[in-house]
């Protein structure tokens, strides 16, 4: 029996690893919202040099990281109630403030987590449409609808092996065209107007590989492809 | 003269009817009118309609209130709790109706209503099951959807300082919805950690003008729902 776990397993990304390759295309001097979940993790990893300004719905621009236990303040907290700092140079605003950002077109960046993208960047990621499941949508469709660019960081699959990465979403829309780029433990996927297109992928994994795993046709657009 | 204080909270609310529509400030834990919530829970109005971003934390404020029944119906755009099932409880038995707003839309109706907008479009949820029902136009080739303004007959309302006037400091992201809720309600009552004279706040750093607020209750040290969800508190 082997040992060797198999290569997929062995060469797919960490949540970290995924949130450090998402970071590096962040532009210096961005506005960002990171949905909550893993796409948080992106803010440990903005490469040195470049100054982000991360944006929280419930009204805080400058968000830094959580405090020390013993320096919450559970008047400052992030979209996802956990507690947080603000940085030198933030700034508090009212909800419709708030939203104005989001849906005025100020916002440069969202990365948010995903059920399900479509090959035309249609977006799932508040309901799974079942009839006893308590309905709840905060901010998401506001800002698929407002931010300048909406990102998806994801895991390629779900646990049981699913692609979420289909031709048309199964769920409840969050909206309709709204991803151009979607970062995964396996890949970086770009949303064209032909369809999903493969950037780049892990180290290790094959274009086939990915290709396997996802639900629609997937194009290899890579600068170096598999030798 | 004007004096907007009133002596507490029981008082503020005293006048609450049955079937009144109110506004809740609070996101998540921040913000919320705890003392407000509670002796609206004391007072006894029921069949109300509350307008607010989120369905109560734990067993206290605005949780308390759906629990104890007085609520009819929830306009807001994220009930869902991790550490309350209150909600989740009513909303399954069918005791309580569910208006699902996207945040910022929410926000915006708020706003809208206090402004005297009747009605905006935007394109936030078109496409979506959210859009059912609601009334659709293309501005520059993109759909986007008729939303309505939102007015209330009351807000409840948590700042940091306050004079008597009404005018309002907030405290960090406390803030969220309460400027917006001051101005949409036909009676706002706010519920501030200092009450003073007129001067006492910097006209350049007051957020909430008084001409939006009707009372003004001084609870020196309020309880943070934070707090209270932390201890397993329980309300009343």
């Amino acid at each position: 029996m082997s040992t060797q776990p198999p290569a997929l397993l062995r060469d797919r990304l960490t949540r970290e690893q995924i949130a450090a390759r998402a970071a590096q295309d962040i532009a210096d001097g961005s506005y960002v919202n990171l949905g909550i979940g893993m796409p948080e993790l992106i803010a440990q990893f903005v490469p040195e040099g470049r100054e982000i300004v991360l944006h929280t719905e419930n009204g805080l621009l400058g968000m830094g990281p959580a405090p020390a236990p013993d320096a919450v303040d559970p008047e400052l907290i992030n979209a996802g109630k956990k507690p947080v700092t603000a940085n030198p140079g933030a700034s508090y605003f009212h909800h419709a403030d708030s939203f104005a950002m989001v849906r005025g077109g100020h916002l440069d960046l969202c990365v948010l987590g995903a059920m399900e993208v479509a090959a035309n960047g249609d977006l799932a990621n508040w309901s799974t449409g079942r009839a006893d499941a308590i309905p709840a949508v905060g901010g998401a469709m506001d800002l698929v609808s407002g931010v300048r660019a909406v990102r998806v960081m994801t895991t390629h699959c779900t646990r049981d092996g699913t692609p979420k990465l289909v031709e048309k979403c199964s769920y409840p829309l969050t909206g309709e065209g709204v991803v151009s780029r979607i970062y995964t433990d396996l890949a970086v996927v770009d949303v064209t107007a032909e369809g999903f297109a493969l950037i780049e992928t892990a180290a290790g994994v094959t274009f086939e590989e990915v290709a396997a795993r996802t639900a629609a046709p997937l194009r290899d657009a890579r600068s170096r492809p598999d030798a | 003269m004007i004096d907007k204080r009133v002596a507490s909270a029981a008082e503020a609310v005293a006048d609450i009817a049955d079937g009144a529509t109110v506004m809740i400030g609070g996101f998540g834990e921040a913000g919320s009118p705890i003392e407000l919530v509670h002796a609206l829970i004391d007072h006894g109005a029921s069949e109300l309609t509350v307008i607010s971003n989120n369905a109560g934390n734990g067993q206290v404020g605005l949780a308390a209130l759906i629990r104890c029944g007085r609520v009819a119906k929830i306009v807001g755009s994220y009930p869902r709790s991790s550490n309350s099932t209150v909600f989740a409880d009513v909303y399954r038995a069918g005791r309580i109706e569910l208006e699902l707003v996207p945040q910022g839309t929410l926000a915006e109706r708020i706003r809208a209503g206090g402004a005297g907008i009747p009605a905006f479009y935007t394109p936030t949820a078109a496409g979506t099951e959210l859009a059912d029902g609601k009334e659709q136009r293309e501005f520059g080739g993109r759909p986007h959807l008729l939303e309505h303004a939102l007015t209330a007959d009351w807000a409840l309302v948590k700042a940091h300082a306050a004079d008597w006037h009404g005018n309002l400091r907030f405290n960090k992201t406390a803030r969220n919805f309460g400027p917006i809720m001051a101005m949409a309600a036909s009676t706002t009552v706010v519920q501030a950690s200092s009450v003073d004279a007129p001067g006492s706040l910097d006209p350049e750093t007051v957020v909430t003008p008084g001409i939006f607020v009707n009372r003004v209750v001084h609870v020196a040290d309020p309880a943070q729902e934070f707090d209270l969800v932390a201890q397993g508190a329980h309300y009343p």
